[in-house]
């Protein structure tokens, strides 16, 4: 890791321990000297937020794992059971299930944060990289979290998903009978879930400990996009983002709050206080909200494998966005053109998610597919082209000089 | 070691190569018992035979039963689902093919192949789309046999929209074969095991 440490130990106890373990060092030029550029908005600090999401999320689960009994038979009286008789076990599910919403509200807004600043952009490939595959472990830890109360919703979502893999060709029927163990979604199906549902949130941890270390090389990236020139550019991480993180989380946690208390089971779904059936579908099923525009796009394509294929797809081209937006600006503020496309990338993800959540049918099925193609498009057409026509605004020259051409006008107005 | 003069293969990258290969195979046998153990287990592989009678089910008249932990119809049907099934040219079918565990692979998808022959009025097939695995509804879709009001025979899978005639064959959308039809045999005139 990069970054000016200027930790001198002071006191014996210190000393002794920085010659065995300099882990204060560690914590002084990461967490509270790191160079931060001054001019990070309200949009930087979801990082934050998500990293505080994760530790309530684990909390959460922790406790929620003392009173949940994993066997279909008991499943979802057990879950009741936390309902009606463990002590303020109601408020633990609910801070649990809704936090699984919150958290991906914020990772939603700190990705969308990243492409229009063009975070993902050189020299931080790898650091996007490392983001996109957070979000992949997250979409399939709240999927396997989804199963765990046997509901109707999480039974018939948990088919639907697994069946997906059926749609490879030539192994595909093995490898779902392999997720099952079985040959439907059963009891051995359950017990895995639960413990990779266990599992994966400290996968996740670890591999947002490298996400922090893939930022802390580079640095953070800022609205201007313009790179850190010097001292005059950043303030240290401490007292500075310490702060301003800690009045955003305070804020989001309120916004998190309302939903715990006043409509806890607005994001969900009502069929899923139904206990699991393996021989009934109900008529209309339907992922969670944060799944809906990849819902869309798997039922916008009139073939099983080629649906599969663009709902994967449509996430692993992230990986490779790094590469397909050709222009050398990063920030969206100076390219006049790319914040109007992404303003409708933007509208059209939102709108894929309206119409995953409706039936298959009609009118709804041709707007999915004229949106998929659209979604690709910017992708694979937009952004390549995008970074080769369009003239950006003059960057300045540095960020000192952006934040102080702002102030001046305030300053001095008669200039 | 990797200078130019030594950079003929001698014994010792032999015995290096040979050890590296001993010790990738000895930990690819022991991943494998960590991934079979995931595949279904003896009990789950124990629960795979049942009996059913049919005598119990009027003509028109269908029920579900469960049979390694999945829906199978059995379907008593009347003479114009038959029929209607009878009706259909099999080149015009998206999937050709009987999906029938009781004929040879690759046989067409006729009626009587669908069905045991001289027992067409009971149709027995797995109550899983073969898209993403909802159970479908019976007597609706656009491939039912219609009486006036009423619908009767034929499948519609409300997940995502496919549609199966009165044989249990996909006619349209997304799903891409017909529904399977389980290994059973009939063991007396009106009564079957299935698996």
């Amino acid at each position: 890791m990069s970054g000016p440490s200027n930790y001198k130990p002071t006191t014996a106890f210190g000393k002794w321990m920085h010659e065995r373990l300099p882990v204060m060092e560690l914590v002084q030029g990461q967490a509270l000297d790191f160079p931060t550029p001054k001019n990070l908005n309200y949009w930087w600090t979801f990082g934050g937020i998500l990293a505080v999401m994760l530790v309530v999320q684990i909390v959460t689960g922790i406790v929620l794992a003392m009173h949940y009994t994993p066997h279909v038979d008991m499943a979802f009286a057990s879950v009741e059971h936390i309902m009606r008789d463990v002590n303020s076990g109601w408020m633990i599910r609910y801070l649990h299930a809704n936090g699984a919403s919150m958290f991906f509200i914020a990772v939603y807004i700190h990705m969308f944060r990243g492409m229009y600043y063009g975070s993902y952009k050189a020299p931080r490939e790898v650091l996007w990289m490392i983001g996109v595959l957070i979000y992949l472990l997250m979409m399939a830890t709240a999927f396997m979290g989804y199963v765990l109360p046997w509901g109707q919703m999480s039974f018939w979502g948990a088919k639907v998903i697994t069946n997906l893999f059926s749609a490879i060709p030539f192994v595909g029927d093995s490898i779902t009978t392999l997720l099952w163990g079985g040959y439907s979604v059963d009891n051995p199906t359950l017990n895995r879930f639960f413990s990779l549902h266990y599992l994966l949130p400290f996968v996740l941890a670890g591999v947002v400990g490298l996400h922090i270390w893939a930022l802390h090389v580079p640095g953070n990236n800022n609205p201007t996009g313009v790179s850190v020139k010097g001292a005059q550019d950043t303030l240290p991480f401490h007292p500075y983002y310490t702060m301003k993180d800690a009045f955003a989380i305070v804020v989001f946690l309120m916004f998190y709050a309302a939903w715990v208390f006043f409509s806890p089971n607005y994001l969900g779904h009502a069929i899923n206080y139904e206990e699991a059936n393996p021989l009934v579908t109900p008529a209309h099923i339907v992922p969670e909200w944060y799944y809906l525009p990849f819902y869309a796009i798997l039922r916008a394509i009139p073939d099983k494998l080629g649906g599969v294929i663009a709902m994967f797809g449509s996430i692993l081209i992230l990986f490779v966005l790094p590469w397909l937006d050709t222009s050398k600006v990063r920030s969206g503020n100076y390219r006049p053109l790319f914040k109007g496309f992404f303003l409708i990338f933007a509208i059209v993800c939102v709108a894929l998610g309206y119409l995953g959540s409706k039936p298959a049918e009609g009118a709804y099925v041709i707007w999915s597919r004229i949106l998929t193609a659209y979604y690709f498009a910017h992708f694979l057409v937009i952004l390549p082209l995008l970074g080769l026509l369009e003239s950006p605004k003059p960057l300045p020259s540095s960020i000192s000089d952006d934040v102080l051409a702002k102030k001046k006008p305030a300053l001095a107005p008669a200039e | 070691m990797s200078t130019a003069e030594h950079a003929e293969v001698n014994r010792r990258d032999f015995l290096y190569i040979a050890t590296g290969a001993v010790g990738a195979v000895g930990a690819a046998l022991t991943v494998w018992p960590f991934i079979n153990q995931m595949n279904p287990d003896a009990s789950v592989l124990a629960l795979a035979s049942v009996e059913v009678d049919l005598a119990p089910i009027a003509e028109g008249q269908a029920i579900t039963i469960k049979w390694r932990g999945n829906p199978v119809f059995i379907r008593h049907r009347t003479p114009a689902e038959i029929e209607a099934a009878k009706a259909v040219n099999i080149e015009e079918l998206p999937d050709p093919l009987a999906r029938s565990a009781n004929v040879k692979d690759g046989e067409p998808a006729t009626d009587v192949n669908r069905v045991v022959g001289g027992k067409e009025q009971y149709i027995v097939m797995m109550g899983v789309c073969t898209h993403l695995g909802c159970v479908p509804i019976g007597n609706e879709g656009d491939y039912a046999v219609v009486e006036g009001a009423a619908k009767a025979g034929g499948w519609f899978c409300p997940c995502h929209g496919s549609h199966y005639d009165t044989a249990g064959r996909i006619r349209r959308g997304p799903a891409p074969e017909n529904l399977p039809v389980p290994p059973y045999a009939y063991i007396a005139d009106t009564k079957i095991r299935i698996g």
